[in-house]
C-alpha cells in the first residue's frame, strides 16, 4: 500500500511547482496517502482482454488547415492580463542564477 | 420554490411580440439577485453589459427584427465560463482579476439567440468539489436550508435557479457537478453526451470527462437551452455532430424499459434518499414503464477510476497557471523558478493542490502503469458493462447522490467529500448523457433521481425526463 512520507510530498510538490508550508506537507502526506489507498482497490480488478480508454466518442485525428484565422481580437486586449510586460512581451524573472 | 419565471420559450415569445421588455427582465433578475444576496450564489453581476444588451434587443424588436429563440431571457453562467469583458475567476485566487478577452462558444450561441448573461455564479474553485466549500471566496448556501451546502461544483448555478435569480444557468459536469447540486437544490440538471456542447472558452478540468450543460426549472427549458448550444465547433476538436432537434420531447412512458442499477441501491445509500427513489420508481411503474433491476458490477469501481483519471488531467490542465502569462503572480519572487513555485503555491487553494499532486503521482514514472493505465483499463470495463446494460434496457435509473444536502463543514475529510460523486461519475467515464430530476423531498430537503442513456441518445433522454417529470410532480 502506498504511503507518502514528507519527502515524497516535497518531491511531488517540486515536480508540480507548488511551494508548500510545513503544515501543508504534513496534511498532504496523510490525505494523499488515504486517497491513494482508496484508489488501490483497482489493483484487484481483472482487465484481461481490454484496451485502455483514451477517448470515449470514437473521434480520431481531428485536424484543421494550418492557417491563421483572424478573430478580431486586439493584441492590446489580449496582453491586458499579463502580470508583467515590456514592449508587448511577457516579462519574467531571471532564469539563471 | 421557483416559479417566478415563465417557461423560457414563453418569455422569448412574449419579448419577441413586444409584450415583455428585455430591459424589465434584466432588472427583475438583478433585483432578485440583490434580494437573495445572503445565499451567496453569485460572484459578480454584469449590470452594465446586461442592461446594454437588453436595450439593444428591445430596440431591434421595436424595428421589427426577429431576435431569436431566447429573446431577452436572462441567464447566469458558472464563473468558469469566459464571458467577454467580464471577470472569470473559476472561484480561484490564482485567476482573481482575470478579464476574459474572448468568450465561450456556448455563451456566443446563447447570445446569438437573444439570451442575456446577467451574472457569474459561485463554484468550488476550478470545479473541484461537491459543495462550493472549496471556492476560494465563499460558500453558497442551500436555498432550502441556509446551514447546508447547495452541492457542487455548480452549486452557485443550481442555487441561482432554485432562488429564481434567472430562468436558467450554465454548469459544468466532470464527475457530477451539474447533477449533484441539482439534486441538492431541487432543479433539473442536464449532462449531455461528451462532446455535444463545445467547451471552447470554459476553464478546463478533466478533458476526457468535462461537459457543459444547463440547469433549469423544467426539462423543457433545459432541452431548449441544450438545443441552442449543441453541435460541432471548430474551436473544440472533441465536439460531435448534433443528432436531431432536442426540443421534440414527444412520447410516452408506457413500455419504456428502465433498469434500476442494483449497485447504486446497495449499502451506503441514505435511507431517506432510498425511500424517495423507490417511491419514484413505483410511480413510473404505475405509469406503464417496464422496470427491471440490472447489475453493472464494475460501477462500484467508477469513483476510484475517477480519482486517478481526473487528477491526472487536472495536473496537466492546471499547468498553464504559471504566474507568468495571466492571473496571480508573486512579484516578490527572485527567480523564474521561485515565481512558478510561489505563484502556484499561494494562488491555488487546498483542493487544487491536492489534485495536482495526486495527478503528478499517478502519472510519474514507476507509478504510471499501476495507477493511470490501470484506471484507463477499468474505465474500459465500466464502459463495456454499461454498453451491455443498454442492450437490455433503454435507460438506467438510480439516485444522483447518496445523501441529501449536508451541513456546511460536515464533510471536512476530502475522501468523504469525493464519495458524493459515487453514483454520478459512471456517466462521465463513458461519455453518456444523464439527467438529474427532482423526485421529492426528505425532511424539507430536495432529493433527485438520475436517469442515464446511451451516448448520443440525448433527445430520448430529455423526452423520457419530461415524461418522468410529469409523473413525479
Amino acid at each position: 500500500m502506498a504511503k507518502l512520507t514528507r519527502e515524497d510530498v516535497l518531491k511531488l510538490a517540486r515536480l508540480a511547482r507548488l511551494k508548500l508550508s510545513d503544515e501543508e506537507i504534513d496534511e498532504y502526506s496523510t490525505e494523499l496517502t488515504s486517497i491513494l489507498q482508496y484508489v488501490e482497490q483497482l489493483q484487484a480488478v481483472d482487465v484481461s482482454g481490454l484496451e485502455p480508454t483514451n477517448q470515449v466518442t470514437g473521434l480520431t485525428n481531428v485536424t484543421r488547415d494550418d492557417v491563421v484565422k483572424d478573430y478580431g481580437y486586439a493584441p492590446a486586449e489580449l496582453l491586458k492580463n499579463l502580470p508583467d510586460q515590456q514592449d508587448s512581451q511577457i516579462k519574467v524573472k531571471r532564469m539563471l542564477g | 420554490m421557483g416559479g417566478q419565471w415563465l417557461p423560457i420559450a414563453d418569455i422569448a415569445a412574449a419579448v419577441q411580440a413586444g409584450k415583455l421588455k428585455a430591459v424589465d427582465l434584466v432588472e427583475q433578475s438583478l433585483k432578485t439577485i440583490a434580494d437573495k444576496q445572503e445565499y451567496q450564489a453569485i460572484i459578480i453581476t454584469l449590470d452594465d453589459a446586461a442592461r446594454a444588451r437588453a436595450k439593444d434587443i428591445d430596440s431591434r424588436i421595436a424595428k421589427g427584427e426577429r431576435v431569436g429563440r431566447l429573446s431577452g431571457v436572462p441567464f447566469i453562467a458558472k464563473d468558469n465560463f469566459l464571458v467577454f469583458g467580464a471577470d472569470t475567476t473559476a472561484a480561484s485566487n490564482i485567476l482573481k482579476g482575470f478579464v476574459a478577452p474572448y468568450q465561450a462558444t456556448a455563451i456566443e450561441k446563447l447570445e446569438a439567440e437573444g439570451a442575456i448573461c446577467v451574472a457569474k455564479a459561485n463554484l468550488d474553485a476550478f470545479a473541484h468539489g461537491a459543495s462550493t466549500e472549496n471556492s476560494d471566496f465563499f460558500t453558497t448556501k442551500n436555498p432550502y436550508d441556509k446551514t447546508r451546502v447547495p452541492g457542487g461544483s455548480s452549486g452557485g448555478s443550481a442555487a441561482a435557479v432554485a432562488l429564481d435569480l434567472a430562468p436558467f444557468a450554465l454548469g459544468t459536469d466532470t464527475g457530477g457537478s451539474i447533477r449533484q447540486p441539482s439534486s441538492f437544490s431541487g432543479t433539473v440538471g442536464y449532462k449531455p453526451t461528451y462532446g455535444l456542447v463545445s467547451r471552447s472558452g470554459v476553464v478546463a478540468m478533466g478533458s476526457s470527462l468535462d461537459v457543459i450543460g444547463p440547469i433549469a426549472q423544467t426539462v423543457e427549458d433545459a432541452a431548449l437551452v441544450l438545443d441552442v448550444m449543441a453541435g460541432k465547433d471548430e474551436l473544440d476538436g472533441t465536439t460531435i455532430d448534433r443528432q436531431t432537434d432536442y426540443t421534440d420531447l414527444s412520447g410516452d412512458l408506457k413500455g419504456k424499459k428502465i433498469g434500476i442499477i442494483k449497485e447504486h441501491m446497495a449499502d451506503g445509500l441514505q435511507p431517506e434518499v432510498r425511500t424517495v427513489v423507490e417511491a419514484a420508481v413505483d410511480k413510473l411503474k404505475a405509469a406503464g414503464a417496464e422496470i427491471k433491476e440490472i447489475s453493472v458490477p464494475s460501477v462500484d469501481m467508477a469513483l476510484a477510476v475517477y480519482y486517478i483519471i481526473c487528477p491526472a488531467e487536472v495536473s496537466s490542465n492546471l499547468g498553464r497557471y504559471d504566474g507568468q502569462r495571466f492571473g496571480f503572480s508573486d512579484h516578490d519572487a527572485q527567480s523564474l523558478d521561485d515565481s512558478y513555485m510561489s505563484s502556484r503555491g499561494i494562488g491555488f487553494g487546498k483542493e487544487a493542490k491536492r489534485r495536482i499532486m495526486i495527478g503528478t503521482y499517478v502519472l510519474s514514472s514507476g507509478y504510471y502503469d499501476a495507477y493511470y493505465k490501470k484506471a484507463q483499463l477499468v474505465r474500459s470495463k465500466i464502459i463495456k458493462e454499461l454498453h451491455e446494460a443498454f442492450e437490455q434496457v433503454d435507460f438506467l435509473l438510480g439516485p444522483v447522490s447518496p445523501t441529501t444536502a449536508f451541513k456546511i463543514g460536515e464533510n471536512a475529510d476530502p475522501l468523504q467529500m469525493y464519495l458524493q460523486d459515487v453514483y454520478s461519475v459512471a456517466a462521465n467515464m463513458a461519455g453518456n448523457p444523464a439527467i438529474s430530476l427532482p423526485a421529492g423531498q426528505s425532511n424539507g430537503l430536495p432529493v433527485g433521481i438520475q436517469i442515464m442513456a446511451p451516448q448520443r441518445a440525448d433527445k430520448e433522454l430529455l423526452a423520457v425526463g419530461k415524461q418522468v417529470e410529469a409523473v413525479l410532480v
